[in-house]
């Protein structure tokens, strides 16, 4: 079966964001960038898969300006075969990305797509079942388990309390939690041989999709400050604090 | 035009997400139906019409939304949505599962989290793990939104007396089916929803030593948590891990034990009412967002505090 799995470029999870002083939103210039961490575990799964006789391709898409490729050959030396990227120099929302990712849906014909659960960035949490909206699939949200048996996969998926498990038809669409697995480090000859795989780039416009503008981002904040504390001496006086001063207990 | 609430809730009692979802929503307007989508779900919406503000309970009692299957759920939130100005949700993990496949279908955009709103179009949301708040206006006809619970009180589940209506629509997509599920048997709270989360880092050193913080949680009904470095150096499993790529938490009282206060930990818990630190490098990062600092050694502080409580 072939497999499609999407990534996305977003801020290193380490590095601490910054609101630009004008407001319009956070400072990514000169930031570390880097293959957003939940995309990291789909592909992990993805070449699990591959390499368990299941998967029989994997493809991988991202969407963004060219220097998304960079997070396209780091999937390829992860184990996937071969790159897509839609080029844009807009910032496409979630149903946006999720119309362009069914027309490649549309094109591939994948029997499983696995993606992350969120982005680090926008945290918006939609574009997987966006998808599964648009291409009539079902879809296995915040997986941390994945079997596929036949025409089905059953997923198991961390739910708020515990987990629950279900089964669908394939195609489908899988996003991933972290418990889905740990995702490897790509060898130096597996960077390098990644440089030699096939990446097509398509536009928005070749896909027939237009980006239309659903939200307007009118302003980004810094969240208010936390007023410094105070150092406690004693256990003693750390609990009557907590009874008397903050009564949280 | 009213707004669409759909109700969180295990076809037995409505769940108190709900409630911070209906005062969302009052914010937002004050036209209130709620939906209860379940299977021998009676009960639920006879809470939900005691709700305070809410004018009409609109129930969905069939097999087919028995586990809320986002496939079946979805179909039936956007055949009702339609006809609403406003689309909210908790966001819960069902919510979050099925409504951005309601906004794909109405080929609306979802606001995903809001923590204010600051009119019937414009909210704000956390992005980048909280670290920076963004206010979004919406330019739909019809506004999906989920609530972040922390960021709302919770509305009065008494003094309403809403009208009850059932709703005939089946959708039963017959691409999906519920196999099983396992829920936490612990008698502690779940992190997202306790009011007092005690957390381990690193300096914890074994998975054995979290025993010590469950003492504790008992006392406190408190739910256990960890620092992403207690995590990866194995002593506890992923979902217990708080921060940017794990659970966002924001209880009354955070106590941070062993932890040194990496970015993206305190990116997941910043927002808590009172934080507490215990740890015995009195440089820690952590101690910057701490209300309480206690320099100490956690394997002395940590039995003492639970003495003492």
């Amino acid at each position: 079966m072939k497999v499609l799995v999407t990534v996305k470029r977003v801020i290193d999870y380490n590095v601490k964001v910054r609101v630009k002083s004008d407001n319009t939103d956070v400072d990514l210039a000169n930031v570390k960038m880097a293959l957003n961490p939940f995309c990291e575990i789909a592909v992990e799964e993805a070449v699990r898969l591959k390499e368990a006789g299941t998967a029989s391709e994997v493809v991988v898409v991202s969407i963004g300006p060219k220097a998304c490729q960079e997070q396209i050959r780091t999937a390829l030396a992860l184990g996937a075969d071969r790159g897509i990227q839609i080029d844009t120099d807009a910032m496409p929302e979630s149903l946006t990305v999720a119309k362009l990712l069914a027309k490649v849906v549309d094109e591939e014909k994948p029997d499983l797509v696995i993606m992350g659960k969120q982005a680090i960035d926008s945290d918006n949490n939609q574009t997987g079942q966006m998808l599964a909206a648009l291409a009539e699939m079902p879809q296995g949200t915040f997986a941390s388990e994945v079997k596929v048996d036949g025409d089905k996969v059953n997923v198991t998926r961390e739910v708020d309390g515990g987990l629950q498990t279900v089964s669908l038809n394939l195609p489908a669409i899988v996003t991933t939690d972290l418990r889905l697995n740990e995702p490897r480090y790509a060898s130096l000859p597996n960077i390098m041989k990644a440089k030699r795989k096939p990446l097509d780039v398509k536009t928005p416009a070749d896909l027939g999709v237009e980006l239309k503008e659903h939200t307007k981002l009118l302003k980004v904040t810094p969240p208010a400050e936390r007023q410094a504390g105070i150092k406690v001496s004693s256990v003693d006086e750390l609990v009557e604090k907590l009874k008397n001063e903050a009564k949280v207990i | 035009m009213a707004i669409l609430i759909i109700a969180e809730h295990d076809n037995s009692t409505l769940k108190g997400a709900t409630l911070n979802t209906v005062t969302a929503a009052a914010e937002i307007g004050s036209d209130l139906h709620i939906l209860v989508a379940g299977s021998g779900c009676g009960a639920v919406a006879d809470a939900a019409a005691q709700v305070a503000g809410v004018s009409k309970v609109l129930v969905a009692d069939n097999a087919a939304y028995e586990h809320q299957l986002a496939e079946n759920m979805s179909k039936l939130v956007a055949e009702l949505g339609k006809d609403y100005s406003h689309v909210v949700a908790p966001a819960t993990t069902t919510a979050k599962n099925f409504l951005p496949r309601v906004a794909a279908l109405l080929d609306v955009a979802q606001i995903s989290d809001i923590t204010a709103v600051e009119s019937e179009n414009t909210f704000q949301r956390p992005i980048y793990a909280g670290n920076a708040i963004a206010t979004v206006e919406s330019l739909d006809a019809i506004k999906v939104i989920t609530v972040r619970g922390t960021a709302f009180d919770a509305a009065a589940s008494e003094g309403g007396s809403a009208a009850v209506e059932a709703v005939d629509s089946v959708h039963e997509a017959g691409i999906s089916s519920f196999v099983g599920e396992e829920m936490a048997k612990s008698d502690r709270p779940e992190l997202t929803a306790a009011g007092v989360v005690i957390s381990g880092g690193r300096g914890m050193g074994n998975g054995e030593n979290f025993a010590m913080l469950e003492k504790i949680a008992d006392k406190l009904g408190a739910a256990v948590g960890a620092s992403r470095a207690a995590v990866d150096a194995g002593f506890v499993p992923n979902d217990m891990q708080v921060g940017q790529t794990g659970k966002i938490v924001a209880p009354e009282l955070y106590i941070a034990v062993g932890i040194s206060g990496a970015i993206q930990h305190l990116a997941g818990m910043k927002d808590s009412k009172i934080i507490v630190a215990i740890n015995k490098d009195e440089e820690a990062p952590i101690f910057s967002v701490a209300d309480y600092g206690l320099v100490a050694d956690l394997f002395e502080a940590v039995p003492e505090l639970e003495q003492k409580l």
